[in-house]
């Protein structure tokens, strides 16, 4: 199951601006992958590349020797199940409950009809049941999305990830929006997921921190390019003032970004 | 932008007073402008209507004179209501009443039917116009041809008024009520159809986005993403459009398409006046009765709406 992702001098360009600007990269299967960078540095627009929200203005993405780009109808649909994506705002239903929600995830193996009339067999219902468990959410299943607590959300969200039962999960700052506590257990489940399961995880985050305490590998974005490629322990302050700019000296500091709630030794 | 450049003299504070008295400015002059324009379009048109139109009347001594039409027209309304009003007295009241609605069992029948014309027709119009608010709308539409191809449906639909949609029907069906419920339904279609995009053109579009993310069709990020936050909005116009058609129904008879509205053409025609109040006071109180129905319901389903999960 596991493959790995390749990214082909990927460009995407809106009107006049490169957000992502030839990018090529290779994620190994099984990594834990964070994608570091400043707002309107291309994180966001790569992961909606991958995921084929957006497509690609040149350049190749192929997994498993599978060119992703040119995917069309049912494939499409089939790799979006495979690289199941978690957005800053959730994207849940508010006014569906949580299971509902996180059945959403098997739509991709459904017909119109029962698609349209919401039917879901015992076996999915099992299944998204036993992904909230993991995620501690069980005692959510019956209650509208838009009643639960920002964590809660975002891990009814990775619950809904799961059912996909993808190859490789995105996450578009999955912890933006949370307080620390949450954020912390957010990526927690990721991390596990990550290790039980051997699923690929690519993060965005806008926090050096969190990439430093969670990632195997950081991958820093400056105007569309991979800035820097490497460990945790490579990414010295030079760098990180690199990526950053000038600017940025407010978000070098690491303690005021933190969206930890326990100090975690760089 | 150019107005409110920096000029380097001034400090912040002075320039914020600079700059806010500048739009203030502006914002009169706006208002000022438009009230002109108003005010300028109101009067040519009240101008075209004849509403200050001199016409002669008569005198109660006989003579002629020239008078403003309003003033000269309102006492003729008292005149027109007065004739429609049967003679009752206490003595022979129920004889009276008997007399007023002496054909209160055809009209009994035809309001059973206008109201089921108006039932059905809604029914047709929520069919049609909810399943065309999703290509009518901007923010859905999965292509261009789609979204044109809806919205001129709907506009088309909306724009021709349930008597003439019944006139064309009556024609191709004959008379009854099936002309009416195609006339009331293609109507409501489109002001529905209408309606109901514009509640889609506001939704949240992240639901849609993350059931696209999973792998979802067109048809599943309508289903899971658009029409839970939709539904609450479209039962409250549906029965709102109810009330309207049960309006509508019981006028459109007026060209043979069925329910009550046959019946004010030959009182009409007839110059049976007082058959026009009693029709009258059975729709009025029909419709009062059907508002106070829908309203209750409408508000338990808002009501159901908030209530477990506040």
């Amino acid at each position: 199951m596991a493959a790995t992702l390749t990214l082909t001098k990927v460009s995407k360009v809106f009107a006049e601006t490169k957000a992502v600007d030839t990018v090529s990269l290779d994620i190994e299967p099984g990594q834990f992958v964070g994608v570091i960078g400043r707002s309107g540095a291309g994180k966001s627009t790569m992961l909606r590349l991958i995921n084929r929200l957006i497509d690609p203005t040149t350049g190749s993405i192929s997994f498993d020797g599978v060119e992703i780009t040119s995917l069309r109808g049912k494939a499409l649909r089939d790799w979006r199940r495979d690289c199941a994506m978690i957005f800053q705002q959730f994207n849940l239903v508010d006014r569906l409950d949580v299971l509902t929600n996180v059945l959403i995830g098997r739509l991709a193996e459904h017909g119109f009809l029962s698609s349209m009339a919401m039917q879901f067999s015992d076996e999915e219902r099992t299944m998204a049941l036993q992904a909230l468990d993991r995620l501690d959410l069980v005692p959510q299943a019956l209650q509208r999305a838009g009643t639960l607590s920002g964590g809660q959300q975002q891990r009814a969200a990775i619950a809904k990830a799961l059912v996909q039962q993808p190859k490789i999960m995105l996450a578009d700052e999955p912890i933006a929006s949370l307080d620390p506590a949450n954020a912390t257990l957010v990526m927690d489940g990721l991390k596990q997921i990550n290790k039980e399961d051997g699923l690929t995880v690519l993060v965005n985050l806008h926090t050096l921190d969190t990439a430093r305490a969670y990632c195997d590998r950081i991958i820093a974005m400056r105007a569309g390019r991979v800035f820097f490629d490497g460990t945790a322990a490579q990414l010295t302050d030079d760098v990180v003032r690199d990526i950053y700019g000038t600017q940025g000296l407010r978000e070098f500091n690491e303690a005021v970004t933190s969206t930890q709630s326990i100090a975690v030794p760089a | 932008m150019t107005a409110f450049a920096d000029t380097p003299d001034l400090s912040p504070m002075q320039q914020f007073e600079v700059d806010y008295s500048a739009l203030r400015r502006r914002t009169q002059m706006g208002w000022l402008v438009a009230s002109v324009i108003f005010l300028a379009m109101f009067t040519f048109s009240a101008w075209l209507g004849d509403f200050f139109k001199v016409t002669q009347v008569t005198m109660p001594d006989g003579a002629r004179e020239w008078r403003w039409i309003i003033p000269a027209g309102i006492p003729r309304l008292g005149e027109f209501i007065a004739k429609t009003l049967p003679e009752l007295s206490w003595e022979t009241l129920s004889a009276d009443l008997a007399n007023w609605f002496w054909r209160w069992k055809i009209w009994l029948n035809l309001l059973v039917e206008t109201i089921l014309i108006a039932f059905m027709a809604t029914t047709l119009g929520v069919i049609g116009g909810f399943l065309l608010s999703f290509p009518a709308a901007r923010n859905l539409a999965p292509n261009k041809t789609v979204l044109w191809v809806s919205r001129r449906y709907l506009e088309i639909a909306r724009t021709v008024p349930e008597l003439v949609w019944a006139l064309i029907f009556v024609f191709c069906f004959s008379v009854g009520p099936m002309a009416g419920v195609l006339a009331i339904g293609l109507h409501a279609t489109g002001a529905l159809g209408k309606l109901y995009s514009e509640v889609n053109e506001n939704i949240d579009m992240r639901p849609l986005e993350g059931v696209k993310a999973a792998g979802g069709t067109w048809f599943d990020q309508i289903r899971y993403g658009a029409v839970p936050q939709v539904l609450p909005n479209i039962i409250s116009y549906t029965l709102l459009r109810f009330e309207i058609n049960v309006r509508a129904s019981s006028i459109i008879g007026y060209v043979g398409a069925g329910g009550l509205g046959q019946e004010f053409r030959e009182a009409l025609s007839l110059q049976e006046y007082t058959d026009l109040s009693a029709l009258f006071i059975i729709i009025f109180v029909t419709v009062i009765v059907i508002d106070y129905g829908s309203e209750k319901l409408r508000h338990r389903v808002i009501g159901l709406e908030k209530g477990p999960s506040a």
